[in-house]
């Protein structure tokens, strides 16, 4: 297994927040948490990123336990996140923002980055088309996809998406789901967190679901979107 | 009026001069203000530290009376000197008296009581410097470094002021052109290292959004490290010129120095390194219009009358933006 998580606990002061988590993403698959607001979703990522230190549990990434790792060494093994609303650096330009994401890059002067550039830019056009715009004056999905592909930049095993359709019109939900599946195609495994819960099932090999902090049913995504139990709750009964 | 009429190229330059060291200052408050979210008081003793080592070293080697290339080499060795000590000083100081709450997430009011006390002893060390080596026995020896500790400590006679050129009337001396031209290079060079260098990038990442910057990669503990350690070398280079421009330090030499320097990268907006230069040039040639106008006791009312007008009209400063959103 690529990523294995085991038992997780994370709190926030003296809340949990997420509890006994447990899930695994094996090499090349597409593996989503959905859930409602609050239920650790968010938590979950920026654990597994090293941003909140693990009260309980482990993390363990290509078999090396990682779970008390600084962040900051993280994206070197090969973990990359796109984090929840972007957070691009609104005052860098397009250009820098995805030189940023080579930062930790021991091959960053070689002509391997510039592949990547190349690779971002012809997954995501409009990037290319903006590369001196600075982030912050651009839109939403703009920004989506530029946190996507800073991701990328780092060359990532493993990338970690938190809720890439939040906020997006859904003809730019569509066209970044399929992003995300051609992203995996090429041969990154993805971590897919989602309140798009019919889009993330389409698209993931497996998916497991959350409920306040807890783990509370898995299966493959096929599986859980036929299942009534989570059509009621997530998929609203109409896919 | 007439004063102000008359002699304003003069005001205008040595009040361009003033303000560049502010500025260099400035710098220090800013860059730390905008990845930490915090005032470093204690940034006017990094350059009062300075101030001493250059004098110190120019004392050591003899330095006063010589001319030619011996002189620039002296000028260039003070400069280093000050660069150096007040790069040490502020390691220190972040490592001492700011990574351990840091490390404890410490509520930022408590940090700034941190600085406030760190101003004190690192100042009040410098003042008492002769007690140390009095009980070492070592205060006769040593006595040109250490004697009369709350006094005066002059910069060796070395660069004297001459007049270069004449423009509009005042007499441009050999100091001005030193301070103005030692100061841009160093300000082009600090602003180009913030915006091309990988180092800088991180800096400006963290400045912007420190979580997103450690998913890059960036060390948020070097960076922190990194923005004090370049504030000190910017304030050890304005401890150089300022000896030149006043001839003497002193172990609160950095007090007043440093309030008007904040008061620069306010002005400016903090957070903003194009503003913290913008605002100690403006706040430098301000007080000398102002002191022109009504008379030098003033010059220091005049400056927080400035900043506090700016702020009604425009409260982020005059570039307004962080170092977060600013491009630069």
């Amino acid at each position: 297994m690529l990523l294995e998580v085991d038992d997780l606990c994370v709190n926030y002061g003296r809340i949990e927040a997420i509890r006994n988590v447990s899930f695994t993403v094996g090499e090349g698959e597409v593996v989503t948490l959905i859930g409602a607001n609050g239920a650790g979703k968010t938590t979950t990522m920026k654990t597994i990123s090293g941003l909140r230190p693990v009260r309980a549990g482990s993390i363990r990434f290509k078999g090396e336990d990682i779970t008390s790792m600084p962040a900051h060494d993280r994206p070197v093994l090969g973990i990359a996140q796109s984090p929840e609303g972007r957070g691009v650096f609104v005052g860098m330009t397009v250009a820098e923002n995805l030189d940023m994401g080579a930062y930790a890059r021991v091959d960053r002067k070689t002509k391997a980055v510039k592949d990547d550039l190349d690779r971002v830019y012809s997954l995501f056009p409009r990037l290319s088309e903006r590369q001196t715009q600075v982030a912050g004056t651009m839109s939403g999905g703009e920004q989506q996809m530029l946190a996507i592909g800073r991701a990328l930049m780092a060359r990532p095993t493993l990338l970690l998406l938190d809720e890439p359709s939040m906020g997006l019109a859904p003809m730019l939900i569509q066209q970044i789901f399929d992003i995300v599946t051609e992203i995996n195609q090429q041969g990154t495994t993805v971590l897919l967190v989602e309140q798009n819960a019919a889009q993330a099932l389409k698209r993931a090999h497996r998916a497991y679901i959350l409920e306040t902090g807890e783990v509370v049913r898995e299966g493959t995504g096929a599986e859980l979107a036929a299942d009534p139990a989570v059509k009621a709750a997530y998929l609203g009964g109409d896919v | 009026m007439n004063l102000l009429i008359h002699h304003f190229w003069e005001l205008t330059i040595t009040g361009l001069t003033i303000g560049a060291i502010y500025a260099l200052v400035a710098l220090g408050y800013t860059l730390v203000y905008g990845v930490l979210r915090l005032i470093n008081f204690a940034h006017s003793e990094v350059f009062m530290y300075g101030s001493f080592a250059a004098v110190w070293v120019l004392m050591a080697l003899n330095a006063a009376g010589a001319t030619g290339l011996g002189l620039v080499g002296f000028l260039l060795l003070g400069g280093i000197a000050a660069m150096a000590a007040s790069a040490l000083v502020a390691f220190i100081l972040e490592l001492v008296a700011y990574r351990p709450l840091r490390k404890r997430n410490s509520p930022p009011l408590i940090a700034l009581i941190s600085a406030i006390g760190a101003s004190f002893v690192l100042s009040e060390a410098m003042g008492l410097r002769d007690k140390p080596f009095a009980w070492l026995g070592l205060d006769a020896k040593l006595a040109d470094y250490v004697g009369r500790p709350r006094e005066n400590t002059p910069l060796p006679a070395l660069l004297h002021s001459q007049k270069l050129f004449n423009f509009f009337g005042y007499n441009v001396t050999n100091v001005d052109v030193i301070i103005l031209v030692s100061a841009i290079i160093m300000m082009v060079v600090l602003d180009q290292f913030v915006r091309r260098s990988r180092l800088g990038r991180g800096i400006r990442a963290v400045a912007m959004d420190a979580e997103s910057a450690a998913l890059m990669g960036v060390n948020h503990n070097r960076v922190i490290r990194l923005t004090f350690v370049i504030g000190g070398i910017m304030a050890g280079g304005a401890a150089m010129l300022y000896l030149l421009k006043i001839g003497v330090t002193r172990y609160n030499a950095g007090f007043i120095l440093g309030i008007k320097a904040f008061t620069a990268a306010v002005l400016g907006g903090i957070g903003n390194l194009r503003g913290a230069l913008l605002g100690g040039f403006v706040l430098g040639v301000a007080e000398n219009y102002g002191s022109a106008l009504v008379g030098s006791q003033w010059k220091d009312v005049v400056a927080f009358v400035l900043l506090i007008v700016i702020l009604l009209f425009r409260p982020t400063g005059l570039l307004g933006e962080s170092l977060g959103k600013a491009r630069a």
